[in-house]
């Protein structure tokens, strides 16, 4: 600890300690307003989170200790194993179009020396709009009849799809929505960290007769491996919350094709009124999460990018 | 905030402005500093491809087809969309449902945006989410930057546990939580105060961000120490020494802190979902996405143009800040 830092060498006279004293009634004071939030909006919930789904609250009483029961109720849900494979289906889908997609599209932009600012601006423009929004106008791009995407089809002479009515392609629209709507994000943070590479890097290696691709494979992706592997976990963590998108868009339908955890979650506590389910289910997407989490932060500790 | 410190992550920090006073030893512990190497800006940048290469006639014809490429499918994928949504709310109904649809509207119908504020009641939405924006931004910036002022520079007992605490919340996703914290601010625990329908239940959750925390603190830690000492020296207490010399030093950290907090209030959705229920006390995108079912699609999409467009104006005027904010956080500096 650090309250001898000012002073580690002087001997603890009357006036110090009043200082020392003073100085943290001060700092207590001034960290009074972010421990109050902490206190009631992240650490209590976080402790919230494991009683609840031990729990049953009805709002009446003060609530009542069910052991595993609520885990065994949302268990035997048959939307319990639907929820937990699209959740999975999802966060994967996502990843082999919403990952690879950033990576290339930011090694390309970081060649371009022209209209950089419009593409910068133009491929996070969809991370500003409210997620919402963006879905909602994703709804309307999805109708089967006059909708754009089978209208864009038909130009093609294609046949059209039933999109999110159908259950092969609702799980799939919704991860067309979600990267629309992130893929700024990975793709200014990979540039921001291409920009970073030692042109000599490159030198060396076109001197020594590597290929355009060759380069990309023994100096791009070595030397921005950290950040791929971090935005890899980031990406995990965050699109295995989803929620808004079924949610706005397919109500977890059809057929169960589109519920995520997230989405039975919400449905259990403001739709059955059964928070202890929801807690329940809540606390195994956390346990999920925290793994993700923990490697993430083992990961980034590693200060080395 | 001069663009020339914003140009970088590297401009957030602010013992480059400082240079004349040297940082002691030691004093940034667990932050060395960064290596990564930073090009002058007189040498010639060069990525993959050399400058060599694209100044042959052949490499000058790919580069110029990749270029027309890249912007025509950006702008394909990014910018379209966005014309549809402008063009479809001033089409009328029929015109909507018209196969093959009409790329420009055929009698444009601006009356449908009157229509969409008064039908959706977008004025109050509006109004709503710009107070939620505005508080939520000011109680992040009283509560977090004195906190992480408390913790880098006035380091009172227990305040690494305090740390670690507020950054362990960075672990927790906030989805998982959704449900406590909502039973939380439906009863506040000891208080007993409900939360419910004011404004209360985002401005207060907001500020209890761990990432800001971070970002603050780690930036208050790179400030030399013989500045504020030599303040101190002076007789100037703690709270006078985080306003005179700490805030203006901070001015880079703070607007990337405090664009992140307006913009994620503005963004933010399942929370006001579920604690502003009240038709009167939505923010934009709930009280749109609540409507949504029961409007006709031209006067909806006009709706979402309108929800669109502050957050485009907003991205237009602070692109680098934002664009900072995101390299800040994710690169760890």
């Amino acid at each position: 600890m650090t309250t001898t830092a000012v002073a580690p060498s002087r001997h603890r006279t009357p006036g110090a300690v009043r200082r020392l004293v003073r100085r943290n009634l001060t700092a207590y004071g001034f960290l009074c307003g972010a421990l109050i939030c902490f206190a009631f909006f992240s650490w209590y919930p976080m402790v919230r989170e494991i009683l609840l789904s031990f729990q049953k609250t009805n709002f009446v009483g003060p609530p009542e200790w069910v052991g595993l029961d609520n885990f065994r109720t949302v268990t035997e849900d048959s939307a319990f194993a639907a929820a937990w494979y699209n959740t999975a289906a999802f966060t994967l889908l996502a990843l082999v179009i919403g990952y690879a997609v950033p990576f290339v599209l930011a090694i390309v932009l970081n060649e371009l020396r022209h209209a950089k600012a419009y593409l910068r601006f133009v491929v996070y423009l969809p991370v500003m709009l409210p997620p919402a929004v963006a879905v909602l106008l994703f709804k309307w791009f999805y109708d089967p009849g006059p909708g754009l995407f089978n209208q864009i089809l038909a130009l093609a002479h294609l046949p059209g799809l039933s999109w999110l009515d159908s259950t092969s392609t609702a799980l799939v629209s919704l991860v067309i929505v979600s990267t629309w709507m992130n893929l700024g994000t990975g793709t200014l943070i990979y540039l921001a960290a291409l920009q970073s590479i030692p042109s000599e890097l490159y030198e060396a290696a076109e001197l020594d007769g590597a290929g355009l691709f060759k380069r990309v494979w023994h100096v791009t992706i070595p030397q921005t491996k950290l950040i791929l592997l971090v935005m890899l976990l980031l990406q995990i963590v965050a699109t295995m919350q989803v929620f808004i998108e079924p949610y706005l868009l397919t109500g977890g339908g059809p057929e169960n094709a589109t519920v995520t955890v997230a989405y039975l979650m919400y449905q259990y506590a403001f739709s059955f009124g059964n928070f202890g389910g929801g807690g329940a289910l809540g606390l195994m997407l956390m346990i999920v999460l925290m793994v993700f989490s923990a490697i993430y932060l083992r990961v980034s500790r590693d200060d080395k990018i | 905030m001069s663009s020339s410190t914003m140009r970088s992550s590297g401009g957030l920090r602010p013992d480059r402005l400082a240079r004349p006073v040297p940082p002691p030893a030691g004093d940034r512990p667990s932050r060395p500093p960064r290596r990564r190497p930073r090009r002058e800006p007189a040498r010639q940048f060069r990525g993959l491809v050399s400058p060599q290469t694209l100044s042959t006639t052949r490499g000058k014809i790919i580069y110029w087809t990749v270029l027309v490429t890249v912007v025509a499918g950006f702008t394909a994928v990014f910018v379209f969309p966005l014309y549809w949504m402008v063009t479809s709310a001033l089409k009328s109904p029929d015109e909507l449902a018209q196969i093959p649809p009409t790329l420009l509207p055929s009698a444009p119908d601006f009356s449908v945006y009157a229509e969409a504020w008064d039908q959706l009641d977008l004025g109050t939405f509006l109004r709503n989410t710009v107070i939620y924006a505005a508080g939520a931004w000011l109680f992040t910036l009283a509560i977090d930057v004195t906190a992480a002022y408390a913790l880098s520079k006035l380091r009172p007992v227990l305040g690494k546990l305090v740390l670690a605490g507020m950054l362990a919340t960075l672990m927790i996703p906030p989805m998982v939580i959704l449900l406590p914290a909502y039973l939380t601010v439906k009863d506040l625990p000891i208080l007993g105060w409900n939360l419910i329908n004011t404004p209360w239940a985002i401005w207060l959750p907001a500020a209890a961000n761990g990432f800001f925390i971070f970002l603050l603190k780690r930036f208050f830690d790179s400030i030399p120490r013989e500045l504020l000492e030599a303040a101190e020296i002076d007789g100037a207490g703690p709270a006078r020494i985080l306003w005179s010399i700490v805030l203006p030093v901070s001015r880079p950290i703070i607007g990337v802190v405090s664009i992140l907090s307006v913009v994620n209030v503005w963004k933010d959705f399942v929370w006001p979902l579920l604690v502003l229920p009240d038709g009167e006390k939505m923010p934009i995108s709930v009280g749109i996405s609540s409507l949504s079912a029961q409007m006709p699609q031209n006067v909806l999409m006009a709706a979402l143009v309108i929800a669109s467009l502050p957050a485009i104006i907003v991205f237009f005027v602070f692109q680098r800040s934002i664009m900072a904010g995101l390299t800040a956080g994710s690169l760890k500096g």
